[in-house]
């Protein structure tokens, strides 16, 4: 099974958690835990749209899986392309470990910098068009170096 | 030639130009209207692998990518 699944469109949830249960409820590993991102309804839009860079996205994650492998666990993430409408889901994370804290910590960590450094591009759906969540984006490492 | 691809929200074509550092890239890239106001908050990847500084030399067939602000999840 992929560890990181890009969908078209909003995420089948339970498909997705209930494949990864199913796939490593028997690897013993005693903390399973699943952070699933909904739409919210605010600020007038219909949804949001999203791009991904793919390549970099990719060895992003990668390097997450390395440094989840060191302490015994790994991690999984699901992300969508285009449209996902309000109250519908665009990305999930999980992250299964032997060990509890291991498991609690490290979900924050790999979602708080998912939110910083994965190469994802989030619109707002207002009236049918995509606008550019530029006051909710974050530089990446290292930006403005061609400035 | 170096392919330059702009991504997300900067929505413009690819360019192919003839450079040799990523110096003469944000030489060229000021002088932009649609991508200088970009080059702020753009990081910058090298091959796909992200870079840190400027001394990086480039040659035929590499490609630059620009990524702006981001906003996953």
């Amino acid at each position: 099974m992929e560890k990181l699944q890009l969908f078209e469109g909003s995420l089948p949830v339970e498909q997705i958690t209930n494949s990864w249960y199913e796939e490593f409820k028997s690897s013993n590993y005693g903390a399973i835990i699943t952070f699933v991102g909904v739409v919210r309804d605010e600020n007038s839009i219909d949804g949001l749209s999203f791009d991904i860079y793919e390549p970099i996205l990719n060895s992003w994650f990668d390097s997450w899986q390395k440094k989840a492998n060191e302490k015994n666990a790994i991690v999984l993430m699901a992300h969508s392309r285009g449209d996902v409408l309000n109250h519908e889901s665009s990305y999930i994370a999980a992250v299964c470990s032997p060990k509890r804290r291991v498991a609690l910590e490290m979900i924050d960590e790999f979602v708080e910098d998912f939110k910083a450094q994965a190469p994802i591009w989030k619109y707002d759906i207002i009236d049918g068009k995509r606008v550019y969540a530029e006051d909710r984006s974050t530089k990446i490492q290292g930006s403005g170096i061609l400035n | 030639m170096v392919k330059v691809e702009f991504l997300g929200p900067i929505n413009k074509e690819a360019l192919n130009v003839e450079i040799s550092n990523l110096n003469e890239l944000g030489a060229l890239l000021k002088e932009d209207q649609d991508v200088s106001k970009w080059l702020e908050t753009c990081a910058v990847a090298v091959n796909d692998t992200l870079v840190a500084s400027k001394d990086v030399a480039l040659s035929d067939g590499d490609k630059v990518s620009l990524l702006p602000p981001v906003c996953g999840g």
